[in-house]
This record gives structure tokens, C-alpha cells and sequence, in this order.
């Protein structure tokens, strides 16, 4: 069970964005404590991305407040996330698909050598290593990710957003491009992750995913919150109910 | 990205030299400076356009193309101006703007140590982190191929001899009697006559030069590294905490401060500055990059490969007219098919070996 007397790791409080006329995210509020996983569910279009977008850095939002341990942060571009220690596995997961696995891996944080230059070799090796563990079958390292298979590319957003000692992982759909036992693979790393302390955002369709890896789940539907429930608590029909009529089921609290 | 649009607007700086004073010492340096420095700003100015205001690269390029040439136009009043300064004309190459015969030994001897380093201290970087490594024997021989070409090439260069009226200019300026040789075309080509070969042209110690510096920015720094992951997914780049607006800027300065090098060049080379210099340079750039494996979508190509492109066209076109093929719209028409035909040759290939 997650301990949540603490302070919550991460609180998007009363986030609200718009685009033009349409309100896609509407006065949401949300919290993630260490070691937790929170799913985000709802209808395609439910806002579920765009909140979390807010979060990555992708989108800035219109009002409300993000915090982080407690403290208010100011979040306008991907930087700032990272530097954050939030890290965010995107639905397109967002590969160069034109540069290696290495390359993409240490996108935008290259490892540099004395000189100033980018230092290849290193990347390589740490890649290697890094996939190693989370995909020992992955062998093409000199490769553009186009020529990977789904999984493989899928391996590579994973470990980018693995690799840098996140704190906070948001995971737009992690399994929605692969295999059984690739998606098996993740849900170890879930668990994995949710044991170091790290808390993890999973925004995900499959309710039995939902049902056996997140601790809460929180229902979103036309970009208002219809309610955060314990997982433990309540029946996959409840979520469904909540996914699709948009109520809050009577006994979760 | 083709932002070779400003280059000949750019081409006009060199108007601006006359004006300092002649024969000036300072004169080059400056011209060189303030051409390298407007090519850079033109092209930084063009870049804000594209990255802050959102305008499309193509439309700011081809208005960009108007406008400078235009302005160029507008500078000189429409007239070609001409010498230019004297240091500033070698750089167009010429008996005088090269290195000569034993500066370019000397020139092949440091680049075949260089080939010969760069190997070596890649093999060691590979054998640290434990990566597979080629044998010895297949390193060496890369490296003997690359040495032979070399070598070869300068020999080639160096056998070129001076022009008669050109060494009479040397023998003269160094205020000595003219050999007896070098009266005679025919035994020019003998003893210390023949030490007057050409070597390596000073504009081909430039690309060279400026091709290793792109090739290292290209492979080896973040910049490079970001240039080639916008071109192949600018969302993916931004998302990655890419300042994708600033790095826009940045290479179109870049691209800018390049095409200025091309200017001096072109306007060193004719000793002059007109206003048709360079025309339709910017669509033969591209050609030379395609043919050279760029790719237009983005994200794909080599400094090298764009050179060998260059290479491949402009051979393609003093060859024909040595040998005396058509007239200039024959030729141009053959460069537009080879175009055509190297682009989907690629094509083809490609699709084979995927």
C-alpha cells in the first residue's frame, strides 16, 4: 500500500487550458505521492494527454498550480521538466527516427568529452548497457529507429526517460504499440520503478491494465476530473461507469 | 535546408571594399571580415523571420533571394566593379593564389598524419568502452588507400606549370634575369622551370578547410546533433528540450556566414564584383547537395557527400565544355537530367537494400 500522509510528490491543482474556445483541460486537480502509480483514464479527447502535457513541459497552462514536494513550480518548456526530474515517455514517443538508438537516447543531454565534443563511444557503451537491462534482445545500436520494430522503438523512449534518474515518469500509453510479452516487460518495469520511489503517471486504455498496475486512477471526461478513485477499492465496471456515463461510483469515497 | 538565397545579395559586400582605399594591406582582412560577418547577419535576420514569426523557410529564402539581389543592385548602381584588391584576388586561386609545389608536399605530409591519427585515436577510443574493432590489416589499408589518393592528387596539382607570362611576372617582381627555359614554351616543362608547378589553389585549401570544421560540428558537437534530429523530427527535438527556435537561427547564421565564404571566393576568383555573380549558384547548391545524398525532406546527409555532389556537377559541366558538347543550353539541359537521374538512381537503391 502507498503511504499518502506525506507530502504528494507532484499537484496539479486547478489546471485549466483552452484552446481557442474549446476547454480542454478544465479546473483539474490531480496529486501523484512517491511510489505511486495514478492512472489517467478517459475517452480519446478527455484532456488526459493535455494535462499531462502541462506537466512535461510540451504545454503551458492558462491557471492553477503545479506543485513539486510541496513547492510551487513554474513549468514553460521540456527543460524545465528535466531539470525537474520529470520524464515523460510520449504516445509518439517522440524519436528522431533519423539518428540511432544512442543518439536519441541522450537527446538534448549528450554526454561531452574535455574537449566539447559529443562523445560517441560513451553514449554507445551507457546504451548498451541501459538496454542491456531493459531489453536484452535489442541488438541494432548503429541504426537509424526507424528501421526498429515498434517495441524496440518503444524500448528506446523508455529507456531515454529511465536512464536519467527520474523522479517523476509520465507514461502516455506505454503499451500501446507492442506484444504480450513486450507489454509484460513493462509492467515489470513498473513495478520496478514504483519500488525505487519513483512516482509514475500511466495514461492507458486497457482497464485490466489499469486494474493491476495503478494504485489510483483518476477519470477524466471532457476535460473535467469525474473523480480519483483507489483501485483496490472499486471493480473494473465502476471505472468503466466513470469512463463512459462520467459518475462517480456511491462508494468510493 | 537551402538558404543559399542571400548568397547573392551577399556577393555585393565585396562593393563595398573599393571605398577603404586601395592596396590597403588591411583591405582583404577587412573585406573578408565584414563579408563572412553580412553573410551571417543576413542569414541570422532570416532566420528570426522563419523561427519567431513562423513564416515558411522556402518563402523567407525566396524573398530573401529578391530582395538582397535587389539590393545589391541598388548599392552599385547596376555597375560591375572591378579590380579588386590584390591579396584579396588570391583567394580566387590563380598561379600566384596557390601553394606551390613544395608547400603542397608539405600539405600532403600533414594531412596523411592526420588520416593516420584520426584512426588511431578512434580505434582507441572504441577498444576502452570494448566495441567490436576492424582489423589491424583492413585499418591500415584504409588508411594506405586515403595516404595513395592524396599523395596522388598533389602530384597531380603539382604537375600543372605555371603559364610562361606568369613566371616572367615572378622573375620580374623578385627582380631577377628570366632562365633560359622559361623564354621556350617547349622546355618549360624542364628542370627548374618545372619547380613552378601550381600545387594546391588556395580556394581548395578553403573547402577543404571549411568542410574538416563543418564535418566536426556536423558529427562531433550537440549543435550537429541537434541540426539533424530537427531535420528528421522537429517535435521530437523540442520535446527533448531542444531550443528548436534558437538553434533555427543559429543555422541559418551559419548558412549565412558560409555562403559569405562562397562570395569571397567568387568575387576573388573574377576579380570583380558583378551583379549576375551567382546567379542560379543557389539551385546548382542544391542540386550538388541531393546528388550528394541530402536529404530535402531533412535529417539526412554528409558534408563529403554534398562535395562529391559538387564535384560530380561541375565536372559534369566543364567537361562537356572541354570537349565541346552543345552550347550552354545543351549543357544545361544534360545537368538537369543528371539531376533528375541521380535522384532516382538513390531512390532505387535505397528501396533494394532496405
Amino acid at each position: 500500500m502507498v503511504d499518502r500522509t506525506g507530502t504528494p510528490l507532484v499537484e496539479l491543482r486547478d489546471i485549466s487550458i483552452a484552446f481557442g474556445g474549446i476547454k480542454a483541460v478544465d479546473h483539474v486537480t490531480v496529486d501523484l505521492f512517491p511510489g505511486e502509480v495514478v492512472g489517467l483514464l478517459g475517452h480519446n479527447g478527455a484532456g488526459k494527454s493535455t494535462l499531462i502535457k502541462c506537466l512535461s513541459g510540451a504545454y503551458q497552462k492558462d491557471s492553477g498550480q503545479i506543485l513539486i514536494n510541496g513547492e510551487e513550480v513554474e513549468i514553460n518548456d521540456p527543460r524545465d521538466a528535466r531539470a525537474l526530474n520529470i520524464e515523460t515517455i510520449y504516445q509518439t514517443l517522440a524519436l528522431a527516427d533519423n539518428l540511432d538508438a544512442a543518439s536519441n537516447l541522450f537527446l538534448g543531454r549528450e554526454l561531452v568529452g574535455k574537449m566539447g565534443f559529443v562523445d560517441e563511444s560513451a553514449m554507445e557503451a551507457e546504451t548498451r548497457k541501459i538496454m542491456g537491462r531493459l531489453n536484452p534482445n535489442f541488438r541494432k545500436f548503429n541504426v537509424p529507429v526507424n528501421m526498429l520494430s515498434g517495441g524496440q522503438r518503444q524500448s528506446v523512449a523508455i529507456a531515454r526517460a529511465v536512464y536519467f534518474n527520474a523522479k517523476i515518469l509520465i507514461m502516455d500509453e506505454p503499451t500501446a504499440a507492442l506484444g504480450p510479452h513486450e507489454t509484460q516487460m513493462v509492467s515489470e518495469l513498473i513495478q520496478e520503478l514504483k519500488a525505487q520511489g519513483i512516482g509514475i503517471f500511466l495514461i492507458e486504455h486497457d482497464i485490466h491494465n489499469v486494474m493491476k498496475l495503478c494504485d489510483r486512477a483518476s477519470v477524466m471526461k471532457n476535460g473535467q476530473l469525474v473523480g480519483t478513485v483507489d483501485v483496490d477499492k472499486v471493480t473494473d465496471e465502476d471505472i468503466l461507469g466513470m469512463i463512459i456515463l462520467g459518475k462517480k461510483p456511491a462508494l468510493a469515497a | 535546408m537551402g538558404m543559399v538565397g542571400m548568397y547573392m545579395g551577399l556577393l555585393q559586400v565585396e562593393y563595398l571594399t573599393p571605398v577603404v582605399g586601395l592596396g590597403h594591406p588591411s583591405l582583404w582582412i577587412v573585406s573578408v571580415i565584414f563579408g563572412i560577418a553580412m553573410g551571417t547577419l543576413i542569414g541570422a535576420f532570416q532566420g528570426v523571420l522563419i523561427a519567431f514569426l513562423n513564416i515558411p523557410s522556402f518563402i523567407v529564402t525566396l524573398g530573401g533571394l529578391l530582395v538582397w539581389r535587389g539590393a545589391a543592385f541598388l548599392v552599385a548602381g547596376g555597375r560591375t566593379i572591378a579590380p579588386m584588391d590584390e591579396t584579396f584576388a588570391l583567394l580566387g586561386g590563380g598561379s600566384f593564389g596557390a601553394l606551390g609545389e613544395t608547400g603542397s608536399w608539405i600539405f600532403a605530409v600533414i594531412a596523411c598524419a592526420f588520416v593516420v591519427w584520426a584512426f588511431v585515436n578512434g580505434r582507441k577510443s572504441r577498444q576502452k568502452h570494448g566495441f567490436a574493432l576492424r582489423p589491424v590489416w583492413a585499418e591500415t589499408f584504409v588508411i594506405g588507400l586515403i595516404c595513395t589518393v592524396i599523395i596522388g592528387a598533389t602530384a597531380i596539382v603539382n604537375s600543372y606549370i605555371w603559364p610562361k607570362g606568369n613566371i616572367e611576372k615572378y622573375y620580374a617582381s623578385i627582380g631577377q634575369e628570366l632562365p633560359e627555359c622559361a623564354k621556350d614554351n617547349d622546355t618549360i616543362y624542364q628542370g627548374v622551370c618545372a619547380s613552378f608547378g601550381h600545387g594546391f589553389a588556395y580556394p581548395v585549401l578553403i573547402m577543404i578547410a571549411v568542410a574538416i570544421a563543418m564535418t566536426i560540428l556536423m558529427t562531433r558537437t550537440r549543435f550537429g546533433r541537434y541540426v539533424f534530429a530537427i531535420g528528421g523530427n522537429p517535435e521530437a527535438a523540442a520535446l527533448s528540450g531542444i531550443n528548436t527556435r534558437a538553434m533555427t537561427v543559429k543555422i541559418f547564421a551559419l548558412m549565412g556566414g558560409l555562403a559569405g565564404v562562397a562570395a569571397i571566393i567568387g568575387a576573388a576568383r573574377q576579380n570583380s564584383a558583378t551583379n549576375a555573380m551567382g546567379q542560379l549558384d543557389e539551385l546548382y547548391v542544391i542540386a550538388a547537395a541531393v546528388v550528394g545524398g541530402t536529404s530535402l525532406a531533412g535529417g539526412v546527409g554528409t558534408i563529403y557527400g554534398a562535395i562529391i555532389g559538387a564535384l560530380i556537377l561541375t565536372s559534369l559541366q566543364t567537361g562537356m565544355v572541354l570537349i565541346g558538347f552543345g552550347d550552354g543550353s545543351y549543357q544545361r539541359i544534360v545537368i538537369g537530367v543528371a539531376l533528375v537521374l541521380a535522384v532516382w538512381l538513390d531512390i532505387v537503391y535505397r528501396k533494394r537494400i532496405k
